[in-house]
């Protein structure tokens, strides 16, 4: 396997992680009439990405920065590649669980009888060769155009059903991202351009040192910080749960990991290159985004604990998790960057498995809200405990990864003695316990309830037999009641689950990643 | 574009000729015209037409090559020397814009054919192809001459085409926007003249250069400043400038198919070019542009414009109508460039004629194939058109995305340059309007995206069925171009930033 | 008889007396340019208040015609000649706007004969020539 690839340089291989999925994304288009064809191309080219970004790996923790300027775009500012550690975290992320998602995603869009599956898979790459993009931009300009890219070619998966209500949710969904995009971030990508005649990001920031002072400063970091509205902080977060109208897999992989994660990785990206944390750290008014910050973080999970739908719970989730990397780039502290950026890595194993866990639960019983899934656990184990371990990662307690990242952050937040922000992480984690976990118990240790009229045959209380003739394509390992999803979404559950554990004994790597993204 | 002159110097001939292109670039499209009615035959003149509109874009190109490597084109017509005789005076600005809408105009014939011949009555074909080539020469000749009463007769000439050209529209509808654009034209133009008459008053010449350094010493006189505000609003009836926009909505949604995708890719263009020729250069060493305060007015008439256009075109249930209005919001963009007034400014209000030019062209290319297939561009009748027409639609949505402004699309580059010049000039919050102002672009476009991709085509609508391909080729050729200048603006920013700098600098203040 | 001029004299002396204020002090020329706006704003106002197409298209007439005799008035001299070479003519009217002027006229010719034409097409499809009546229809196609 080493001699593949092996005569390509590193600025070769970056170009690869975008042009991969690209061409995988056609082949898919090509081999649309044939199913199995189709579905093992969108398995192969995820492969392939993977073993590109693997490749690039040892490049950049050798302290590589390969480094690719394509063309001018508009005079003065290129299209530009540079791969440097948080890059190589956010794209490793994203290619190992496109993988896992592929898997998952045969299994599901299958056992769902969806329509369409061809382009679903076709715009599914273009949005992870995107955000493929995003990881390796070499500057604001690369970063935001693929960003812009990210969010149109997700649109088409978000309105994937057609009906109404897609269609409002992926309205919201798009206008949301590309007004905040459009508006804020590109006005402040523009105005950083006007007044440093540079977008490159560079270690320590493009400015000079007395160029910005408040309320510029401030006004500029509003702008990205809102700009970017993929980071969903409030008040724009409402294009996340609005997202969770599209097929799970999207809401997995895109909308707990590729796309949410773009927005805050182009927070920290920001906050680490484009201001510096030395300029973040002497600007007053950065403050007041981080207190908005860490404002999202408690009220999302509050909005979560009321929410009823498994999935809008876990976007809200998502969006509170979310806010925890964009504190940690604003605390303008190395710790607080180093444990934003493994946060990146920790909280999408853990908020994949759950996003997995809420599709296998709809594919098996066609249940969305979670009223309903008193004494489920017993007709589904391996979903109920795989959840169970992905929501304590999530609320960060070991031996989960989720622990890792939190302890830096909240490391960070007390060296810099932001006690208020503090007491929002030490908050936001009970909270995280409260609406999460009694998902799994109840699943367990409840009775299955009187259940409401249900539009669904399957009301909970049947001993399979006859649900299985509505659902053929389920797992029912010959043991009666035992009702779980296809084999090929149980895998993929199962090995990110298994991520969130290994994630804790062996940090090591990211950890070594992240370190150098602050390194001096 | 260098290449293409050192190539069309190795053609035989080409010592006798290369002199005379200017004047040629004018000159064959007139004189080919009328051919068309010795035809008198449909698939003739088309013929005809197409040959002779490549070979003034091949004319344009080389005199833009000639430009590009050795700077300023002076040809005196009929060796009458400046500012007795008609000058015709190619710099920079001029052969970028005589590249585009010859450009447009090579790349629509391809496209008419099918077009025309399923709206227009066979027997009225001929005219069609000698009126769009008259058109065309009136085109020319507003962006070749440096002579202010010549730009007034090529204007009219390009205009009373272009008002036979829409009224050969299929319904009756197209009889009346033709008459209200003839109207409001004619006003248009003759407002052009009193200022032309007035300047001549003042100065005793109409030819631009030699305006340019007569005006200064003239220009406390009320004489003058009266010649400048009536060409502004001339020029301003033409080219569409809120709130003169009336006639453009309806003439451009009932014309033919072709006769809209050429005058959107080009008429306002035009105007636009004569506008910023004459307010730069001719009265750019004035002082005029601060007693006026017309920078202001612009920048205000412009923003407003730009919203305007966009939210009436939200709530158009006719696509071809829609972009209409969408056009009124982009000429915005063009006239907020010019009340930058800024070298900047000017070169986003350039770079956006040009990609405007592009992306409206594809646009509407694209619309005109749906009614070619559907017979009707009524957002209900285009229910999964997207499906029905894979191609057509998806040139149609890149040509939106450009609309709205999405990276790696033409859009993008202008909005860039725009919101650049006005945050240099720390006017943030025209900045903030064009920015917004995007945004309602997206309301409309997504209408009709959600319309074709979203909702199942009718029953019995007939699968893949596609325009003919002489149709399809140069909407995908304009729609990869959108995309290909959206990635490389360097390009055109650097083009457009040469014609600016030809424009102010052709004035001795150079910025106003 | 000249009883009867004389019981006008004070209309004309009024007369005078106004075109010596608009003519102003010193210079001759000033009231034809009054007559022009007086024409050009005839004109205008035609094309804006009257519903009647035939009518729009007399008023742009008029209108124009306004800016020939404009062109015209900037051209003539006190006391010049028509602008021939002949013996003993030293002051004569400028020619040059004379000559833009017959190109306007030609153009002003074209864009009334294509306006009448398409007044004939109109009447044609609309059975009205009345604005207002044709936009009460057009609306209705549109809604």
């Amino acid at each position: 396997m080493s001699g593949l690839l092996a005569g390509l340089q590193p600025a070769e291989l970056m170009q690869l992680t975008v042009i991969v999925p690209v061409v995988g994304a056609f082949a898919i288009l090509a081999l649309g009439r044939w199913e199995n064809l189709r579905d093992a191309a969108s398995l192969l080219t995820a492969s392939c990405l993977f073993y590109v970004v693997y490749r690039l790996y040892p490049v950049v923790a050798a302290g590589g920065r390969p480094d690719l300027v394509l063309m001018d775009m508009v005079p003065g500012l290129s299209i530009r590649l540079t791969l440097e550690p948080l890059g190589m975290i956010f794209a490793g992320i994203a290619s190992f669980l496109w993988i896992v998602t592929t898997l998952y995603a045969i299994g599901y869009m299958r056992g769902h009888h969806e329509e369409n599956q061809t382009r679903f898979y076709f715009f599914f790459a273009i949005a992870i060769a995107s955000a493929m993009g995003v990881a390796m931009s070499g500057n604001m300009l690369t970063l935001f155009v693929f960003y812009e890219v990210l969010s149109v070619s997700t649109y088409p998966l978000v309105a994937h059903h057609g009906t109404d209500e897609a269609k409002r949710g992926a309205r919201v969904y798009l206008s949301i991202l590309l007004t905040t995009s459009i508006v804020f971030l590109l006005m402040g990508m523009i105005w950083t351009f006007t007044l440093t005649g540079n977008l490159d990001f560079v270690k320590g920031g493009i400015f000079k040192p007395d160029q910005l002072q408040d309320p510029l400063a401030g006004i500029l970091l509003a702008l990205y910080a809102f700009g970017i509205g993929k980071a969903a902080l409030m008040p724009f977060h409402r294009w996340l749960p609005a997202a969770m109208v599209a097929p799970t897999p999207v809401s997995a992989l895109l909308h707990a990991v590729a796309v949410v994660k773009a927005g805050v990785f182009s927070v920290l990206k920001v906050a680490v290159y484009v201001f510096g944390l030395d300029l973040m750290a002497a600007t007053p008014s950065a403050d007041v985004m981080l207190y908005v910050a860490a404002f999202t973080m408690i009220a999302a999970s509050l909005v979560a604990m009321r929410q009823d739908n498994l999935k809008r719970r876990l976007a809200y989730s998502t969006v509170s998790q979310l806010s925890y990397i964009v504190v940690g780039a604003f605390l303008a502290h190395p710790d607080a960057a180093v444990g934003g950026a493994m946060h990146i890595a920790t909280h999408a194993f853990g908020k994949i498995t759950l996003f997995f866990c809420a599709g296998a639960i709809l594919v098996a019983s066609h249940k969305t809200e979670i009223s309903q899934m008193r004494g489920l656990g017993r007709k589904m184990p391996v979903t109920f405990i795989c959840f169970m371990l992905g929501s304590l990662s999530i609320i960060g307690l070991p031996p989960f990864a989720g622990m890792w990242s939190k302890w830096y952050l909240a490391l960070g937040a007390a060296s810099t003695h932001e006690y208020i922000v503090v007491a929002a992480f030490m908050l936001s984690s009970l909270l995280n316990v409260a609406y999460l976990l009694p998902i799994a118990i109840r699943g367990f240790y409840s009775n299955p309830g009187p259940e409401p009229a249900n539009a669904h045959g399957d009301d909970g209380h049947g001993n399979g037999h006859d649900d299985a003739h509505h659902v053929p394509s389920t797992v029912s390992f010959g043991i009666s009641g035992i009702e779980e999803a296809p084999l090929f979404s149980l895998a993929a559950i199962c090995v990110t689950t298994a991520g969130c554990v290994v994630l804790f004994f062996y940090p090591d790597a990211l950890f070594q990643l992240a370190s150098q993204l602050v390194a001096p | 574009m260098t290449a293409i002159y050192a190539y069309f110097l190795t053609l035989p001939f080409a010592a006798v000729i290369e002199p005379h292109l200017p004047v040629l670039q004018v000159v064959v499209p007139l004189l080919c015209a009328p051919i068309c009615v010795l035809l008198r035959h449909a698939k003739l003149s088309w013929l005809w037409a197409t040959i002779v509109t490549w070979l003034v874009f091949f004319i344009a190109l080389v005199l833009l090559g000639k430009v590009l490597a050795g700077g300023l084109i002076i040809y005196e017509i009929g060796n009458w020397p400046p500012p007795w005789g008609i000058e015709y005076r190619i710099d920079a600005a001029n052969a970028l814009v005589l590249v585009i809408i010859t450009a447009i105009g090579a790349i629509t014939l391809p496209y008419a054919k099918a077009s025309v011949e399923k709206e227009v009555s066979e027997p009225r074909i001929y005219l069609f192809y000698l009126m769009y080539m008259l058109c065309l020469t009136g085109l020319i000749g507003i962006t070749t001459t440096a002579d202010a009463f010549n730009l007034f007769v090529f204007l009219e000439i390009s205009s009373l085409s272009s008002y036979v050209l829409i009224s050969l529209g299929g319904s009756r509808r197209a009889l009346t926007a033709s008459y209200r654009y003839l109207v409001m034209g004619t006003l248009g133009a003759t407002f052009y003249i009193i200022g032309v008459g007035m300047m001549y008053m003042m100065t005793g010449s109409l030819n631009m250069a030699d305006l340019a350094t007569l005006l200064p010493a003239v220009d406390h006189t009320r004489t003058v400043l009266a010649a400048f505000a009536f060409v502004v609003v001339g020029l301003g009836l033409k080219l569409a400038m809120f709130p003169l926009h009336t006639w453009l909505p309806n003439a451009y949604a009932f014309a033919p198919s072709a006769v809209t995708v050429f005058l959107a890719s080009t008429a306002t263009k035009v105007a636009i070019y004569a506008l910023l020729r004459l307010v730069l250069t001719v009265f750019g060493g004035t002082d005029l542009f601060n007693v006026t305060h017309i920078s202001l007015m612009l920048v205000i008439l412009a923003v407003i414009g730009m919203f305007a256009g966009a939210f009436v075109a939200i709530f158009q249930k006719d696509v071809k109508r829609m972009l209409a209005y969408s056009s009124v919001s982009q000429v915005g963009y063009m006239v907020l460039g010019i009340g930058l007034a800024t070298a900047a400014g000017v070169t986003g209000s350039i770079v956006h004629l040009f990609n405007h030019a592009v992306m409206k062209g594809a646009a509407f290319m694209a619309v005109g194939a749906m009614f070619y297939v559907v017979g009707s561009v009524r957002l209900d009748d285009l229910a999964g058109i997207g499906k029905r027409m894979p191609v057509t639609t998806a040139v149609f949505l890149v040509a939106g995305l450009s609309l709205i402004g999405t990276p790696v699309t033409v859009g993008f580059i202008s909005k860039w340059q725009l919101v650049q010049a006005a945050i240099e000039l720390g006017w943030w919050y025209v900045a903030a309007g064009v920015l917004l102002s995007s945004l309602l672009a997206i309301a409309y476009v997504w209408r009709v995206v959600e319309v074709a991709y979203l909702q199942a085509p009718p029953e019995g609508a007939a699968l893949r069925t596609e325009a003919p391909v002489s149709m399809l080729v140069p909407m995908i050729v304009l729609a990869a171009a959108a995309v290909w200048f959206g990635i490389d603006g360097d390009t055109t920013l650097r083009l457009a930033g040469e014609a600016a700098n030809a424009l102010m600098g052709a004035a001795q203040g150079g910025k106003p | 008889m000249q009883g009867i001029v004389d019981a006008f004299k004070p209309l004309h002396d009024l007369w005078l007396a106004f075109e010596a204020f608009m003519v102003g002090p010193g210079s001759p020329g000033l009231f034809g340019y009054w007559m022009v706006i007086a024409l050009m704003m005839t004109g205008f106002y035609v094309v804006i208040a009257h519903d009647n197409l035939v009518k729009k298209i007399v008023g742009l007439n008029v209108f124009q015609v306004s800016v020939f005799l404009f062109y015209i008035l900037m051209a003539k001299i006190t006391g010049g000649t028509a602008p021939i070479l002949a013996e003993g003519i030293k002051v004569y009217s400028n020619p040059l706007p004379h000559v833009l002027i017959l190109t306007a006229i030609v153009v002003g010719v074209a864009t009334t004969a294509l306006g009448l034409a398409l007044v004939v097409r109109i009447r044609n499809a609309y059975d009205t020539i009345e604005d207002d009546e044709i936009q009460a229809v057009e609306e209705e196609e549109d809604r």
